[in-house]
């Protein structure tokens, strides 16, 4: 049965699964990455992922555009996120504390609303599997990695651009800046306050994306709560990940291809109980983390709030 | 003063009860319900259009009143607890505003109910699924056998299968899941045990996404026939239908989600039970009962998607097991 697991079938099952598990995970990672490199800690993912998911739903469901889906999970994303900013930057709240609420308030407001609106489980027609001329047509690798939808190559791309902007351009360099040491940056005339907006109206709208990515592109249905604890695993990636686009490519591959291997052993009937096999991935990510966390050291500022002196 | 008027209340109440005896004799099968109309509150643990649990003691409401009339039965009810410490606050509100049954649809508001029933001692509690009632005499307990629709929809399953090879997504092995799949497996081996049926569980009743790349698993390993339990499902469903998989479904009629694939669900009738708790709050039971929704006392139907097209005989064989589950001359182990 353990010889089972190497045959082509599993790998390429694996590798395939976790594609599609990582997708939501590289967009609200990297979303949370900015918010984290600039100083603010968004505890809301999980919410924002779970308004965005429903509304990109209602708006397939209702008019069947999906150009017309991602501009209202954009919209909504970017609200989300500009109220995050509000409240942390603006008022100062504590963004641990801000973060739950928020996640409690995109969680509540996205059941009240599929309740109010449409109250049954129905399916969709999301983005279709998009075929890459001549890739999609190598053996095996075309299959994995070429035979997607449109959000999964996006959500691919979005790590070389992220690591771009984060490092070769001045709005990079000022995110940085303003998250290892603010005061120093307003000094240089970089504005503290401007910059986390920005950084957490982004994280709002990558959020909501991720959630869009389930609803109308993986999945095609909206369900209550359905993002059951994702957007709290894509905040624990940006630690996993060091910060890093291609650290968080890492940890969204390995635990999405590891939560894909344990149900592999578990349909090969390799006699592991079922607790343990689904407690793998989170295991990996525990063990993983704390030895990161060693080496790795996260943005100064993280979650300190700023206030101009004088 | 207060003498009198308590003896003239009483007499009062003798009449109103004799005559509406005599006006209206009850039927024997249906609960006797008074005028004032009867108000229950109902706490469940998910959204009541889940197409899975907390859906069947909704539609079980829906029912009832049809049954016995608008007037005659009045409920509220409390979505989404998942939290038990919100359904516990629920529980008691809904107690204290004087609802007159109180009906916990989850096994974990166990504690909750066991809590605060004692508080309120005229009115009913129910929890489920559950086969617990504490010892008090105002907790009724209901479960659902759902062992017995598992191994009919198993029996169905197998005589579909070309790959002999059956994927379940389950949730926690636990509860009703777990009851209802062992007897799906169960259902399979009798047909014919080389069948080959794979059971994962995912371990969580939300995560849409996980089941739906659990029933890709499945898929690409060979199997042509799904099943699996708890509102995460959906996810699983939807993967069937784009691979033409058959399905099997449990807890609430899945048909109109995918009409392709679905072949049978196995639907809960807890009326059934509700209307035995009404008879018995009527002779002056408030609890202390165990009830079991099963095949034979209605309280568990399968539906058989009719527009389907599935071998001849499929259909007849399902009727049949149906049959002997009831008259027993078939055991599920």
């Amino acid at each position: 049965m353990i010889k089972d697991l190497l045959s082509a079938t599993v790998l390429i099952g694996i590798i395939s699964s976790g594609i599609r598990l990582a997708t939501p995970y590289l967009y609200a990672s990297i979303g949370e990455m900015f918010g984290q490199r600039s100083g603010v800690l968004n505890l809301g993912v999980e919410g924002q992922m779970l308004l965005g998911s429903f509304v990109a739903y209602y708006v397939v469901l209702k008019t069947g555009n999906l150009g017309l889906a991602m501009l209202a999970t954009i919209a909504v994303g970017a609200l989300m996120g500009l109220a995050m900013g509000f409240v942390t930057i603006k008022l100062q709240a504590t963004q641990g504390i801000a973060g739950i609420g928020f996640y409690l308030f995109g969680m509540g407001m996205s059941n009240l609303l599929f309740q109010k609106l449409i109250g049954v489980v129905e399916n969709i027609n999301g983005f279709p599997t998009l075929k890459i001329p001549l890739l999609g047509d190598i053996p095996v690798i075309g299959e994995i990695f070429f035979r997607q939808n449109l959000l999964v190559y996006l959500a691919f791309l979005l790590v070389p651009v992220a690591w771009f902007v984060l490092n070769k351009t001045t709005l990079g360099l000022k995110i940085r800046a303003v998250g290892e040491n603010p005061e120093a940056a307003d000094s240089l005339g970089v504005s503290v306050t401007r910059i986390r907006y920005f950084t957490v109206t982004l994280g709002g709208i990558l959020s909501s994306i991720a959630g869009a990515a389930l609803s109308i592109a993986l999945l095609n249905v909206f369900q209550q709560n359905m993002t059951a604890g994702q957007g709290f695993i894509a905040v624990a990636l940006v630690y996993f990940g060091s910060w890093k686009p291609n650290g968080i490519l890492t940890g969204a591959l390995l635990f999405s291809m590891v939560n894909a291997l344990q149900l592999w052993i578990q349909v090969l009937g390799i006699p592991i109980a079922s607790e343990l096999a689904v407690m793998m991935p989170y295991i990996l990510t525990i063990v993983v983390l704390t030895l990161s966390l060693k080496k790795g050291k996260g943005p100064s500022a993280l979650t300190k709030a700023f206030e101009r002196e004088g | 003063m207060n003498k009198l008027f308590r003896m003239l209340s009483i007499v009062l109440i003798a009449i109103l009860a004799l005559s509406a005896c005599t006006a209206a004799p009850a039927q024997p099968e249906e609960p006797v319900v008074g005028d004032e109309p009867l108000r229950i509150a109902i706490v469940t643990p998910s959204n009541i259009n889940d197409l899975a649990f907390s859906q069947s003691i909704s539609d079980a409401m829906i029912a009832l009143q049809g049954e016995l009339g608008k007037d005659k039965i009045e409920y509220v009810y409390s979505e989404n607890m998942f939290v038990v410490d919100d359904a516990a606050a629920a529980i008691r509100s809904y107690a204290q505003q004087g609802y007159d049954i109180i009906l916990a649809h989850g096994s974990q508001y166990g504690s909750s109910v066991q809590e605060i029933a004692p508080d309120f001692p005229d009115t009913v509690f129910a929890w489920g699924t559950t086969v617990d009632t504490f010892g008090q005499s105002n907790i009724h307990a209901y479960e659902a056998a759902s062992d017995q629709g598992g191994f009919v929809n198993g029996v169905m399953a197998a005589l579909l299968t070309k790959t002999k090879v059956i994927g379940v997504v389950g949730p926690i092995e636990t509860g009703d899941a777990k009851l209802y799949i062992d007897g799906f497996v169960a259902g399979v081996k009798s047909v014919d045990p080389t069948i080959d049926v794979r059971v994962t569980y995912i371990g969580s009743f939300s995560d849409v996404a996980l089941a739906a790349e659990a029933a890709t698993t499945h898929l690409s390993a060979g199997a042509d026939v799904l099943t699996g339990s708890a509102q995460m499902v959906i996810g699983a469903i939807g993967k069937a239908q784009e691979a033409g998989a058959y399905w099997f479904g449990t807890q609430a009629d899945q048909t109109s989600f995918a009409p392709d694939v679905v072949v049978a669900s196995q639907v809960y009738h807890w009326e059934v039970i509700l209307k035995e708790i009404l008879k018995m709050k009527a002779e002056g039971v408030l609890g202390g009962v165990e009830f079991a929704a099963n095949l034979e006392n209605g309280g568990q139907v399968i539906k058989i998607n009719p527009d389907i097209p599935i071998p001849e005989g499929v259909k007849e064989k399902a009727n049949e097991v149906i049959q002997g589950i009831i008259d027993g001359s078939i055991t599920i182990p």
